[in-house]
């Protein structure tokens, strides 16, 4: 039987039960969030199970949501069953002020740089990842540039604001 | 002489056995600005420390304060080798989160410029291949053909290298018959370049030797580090996005995805030279369906999507409606539904992916490229621990790292 959507979704809350919230299908790819101490459970279950078999990591990356009080950083997980040929989305929260989230390298040899890059912009602390430092920016940056209050250019322009992007 | 003069080497530099050495980055040999620090026990290689980031220019971040169509430019220097598929790929993303539907002409005209950049990207790549094992005289052959199609990217859109090609919906004009014309001597002409070049380096005794066995890969761990494209191809996994999720209409043409078994230099290299012919075979299919089309479908060359697609010239001088939608478009004044979108297209090295996320506003709230080629970059230590170094420069030109798509 092919596996679908459906299966996924059953297999995963039959496993974890109501810890994992907020599933959707943004333009047809199954999104879900796991707590951020269960970010590795969720994987290797992924991963492990024969049947669901997820073991292609395809993008991971975070974003920065200032509003979100206590979860401002969210790492997203693209994943990938090649032979059943389905994607789904896999989000973690974690808070700015301590933004501390299990590494998926033991798993995945590819989330290495992918962690590092995010590390490199957005400062989430990758909790046992072998060697968390900047990939792309200078080592002596202090600051997360891709996060939201960073500035993209000299701020002391009063010509261009946020309402001139539709979200003043 | 005081004592002081004299040079001072570092603590145990004498007592080492190994030398290190820094390839790059800027170092003929590498292609493309990143450096690797080699640490060598006479040539064989110990262990190496990849550094990138050389040419990072930060394009998530300004992509967050640019409209759609403006981002456009920054997708064509992420792989400047085949910078129409990641033109395309943009295009695509944007199509999918505002629900925009392409006529089949539109498609058909993309799948034959996204195949010509593949057919450059891979024909540069291959042809280093050859350099770099010291034949030189195939790259020359082969790259007065990538000259001929950057001239039909010149005659569409007038750019030759950073494209800039196409719009949300399709593309600014119709191809014009000095694009056609151009496009039919290279389907004419390439294919005896193409067999010029291969004669050269396929079963040539040095080459084999060179490439065989150097810098392999199981399929295995080529799916653990993320590989995608040929490079995954070549170590025998048949995953291709043109297949695995046509987009852009690819599910109406008929082609072979090739796949290698060792994932050494030497597949690699064949994986990317039969991928050439395929899109040579590719083109042709899409030109002679272009060339089938009958009435008013034989003209089309964008979407009907006036909140996107910029209006005709001759309608924003005399039409209100089309001088409002001019403007808005131009400063950047559409909202974009809110949403988030993955989508990815099959790029000269592998999965191209676009995360786009809006808010509503008129700019992405965050966007992500997925770039192959940072991504696989990593396995570099793995390939070629305990190469000697010239197998590890084939292996840097066979993966075909391209610096700009590394950095973003």
């Amino acid at each position: 039987m092919a596996l679908t959507q459906e299966i996924v979704r059953k297999r995963l809350t039959d496993q974890f039960g109501d810890s994992l919230t907020e599933w959707g299908e943004p333009q047809g790819m199954l999104t879900f969030t796991a707590p951020r101490e269960m970010n590795l459970k969720v994987l290797s279950f992924l991963y492990d199970e024969a049947d669901l078999a997820f073991r292609f990591l395809t993008d991971l990356t975070a974003v920065h949501y200032p509003d979100r009080a206590g979860e401002e950083i969210c790492v997203v997980y693209h994943l990938h069953n090649l032979s059943a040929n389905l994607r789904l989305r896999l989000k973690v929260y974690a808070p700015v002020a301590q933004p501390d989230v299990y590494t998926a390298t033991r798993i995945f040899a590819a989330a290495n740089w992918m962690e590092r890059e995010t590390y490199d912009f957005f400062g989430v602390n990758f909790i046992g990842h072998p060697n968390l430092k900047r990939v792309l920016n200078v080592d002596e940056m202090d600051y997360f540039p891709l996060r939201k209050e960073f500035p993209l250019e000299d701020q002391t322009r009063i010509d261009k604001d946020d309402e001139m992007f539709g979200r003043g | 002489m005081s004592e002081t003069n004299h040079i001072r080497l570092p603590e145990g530099s004498i007592e080492r056995m190994t030398t290190t050495l820094n390839l790059g980055p800027t170092h003929p040999a590498v292609h493309g600005v990143f450096q690797n620090i080699l640490e060598l026990d006479g040539e064989r290689i110990v262990k190496t420390e990849a550094t990138v980031g050389y040419i990072h220019r930060a394009f998530e971040k300004i992509a967050e304060r640019r409209p759609l169509y403006q981002i456009t430019t920054l997708t064509d220097r992420l792989n400047y080798c085949s910078a129409p598929i990641n033109n395309m790929g943009w295009h695509l993303t944007c199509e999918k989160l505002l629900g925009i539907r392409t006529p089949k002409r539109v498609d058909y005209l993309r799948v034959i410029v996204m195949e010509l950049a593949r057919i450059t990207d891979h024909l540069i790549c291959t042809s280093i291949v050859g350099v770099d094992a010291g034949a030189f005289t195939g790259f020359l052959y082969v790259m007065q053909y990538r000259e001929l199609v950057y001239e039909i990217y010149e005659e569409i859109c007038g750019a030759r290298l950073t494209t800039n090609m196409g719009r949300i919906g399709g593309f600014e004009r119709d191809f014009p018959q000095a694009a056609w014309d151009k496009l039919e001597r290279f389907l004419r002409e390439y294919p005896k370049a193409q067999k010029e070049l291969e004669t050269l380096l396929v079963r040539n005794r040095i080459f084999y030797e060179r490439t065989r066995g150097s810098g392999a890969i199981s399929a295995e761990r080529a799916l653990n580090y993320g590989f995608t494209g040929p490079n995954l191809r070549a170590a025998g996994v048949d995953y291709d996005v043109r297949v695995h999720e046509p987009y852009c209409s690819y599910q109406d043409f008929d082609f072979r995805i090739p796949v290698g078994t060792t994932g050494d230099n030497h597949d690699r290299f064949m994986v990317r030279t039969e991928e050439i012919w395929q899109s040579l075979s590719i083109i042709e299919q899409a030109y002679r369906k272009i060339q089938d089309m009958k009435g008013p479908e034989a003209n089309v060359y964008h979407a009907d999507a006036p909140e996107y697609y910029l209006p005709q010239k001759t309608d924003v001088y005399s039409k209100m409606e089309a001088l409002i939608w001019h403007f808005k478009i131009v400063m950047g004044e559409v909202d974009i539904p809110a949403g988030e979108v993955y989508h990815s297209v099959e790029g000269g090295n592998g999965e191209v992916g676009y995360y786009l996320i809006s808010d509503g506003g008129r700019s992405p709230y965050r966007l992500h490229f997925r770039r192959p080629c940072f991504i696989y970059y990593q396995a570099y230590e793995e390939l070629v621990q305990g190469s000697m170094l010239s197998d590890a420069i084939i292996t840097m030109s066979s993966l075909n790292l391209i610096a700009g798509e590394m950095d973003a």
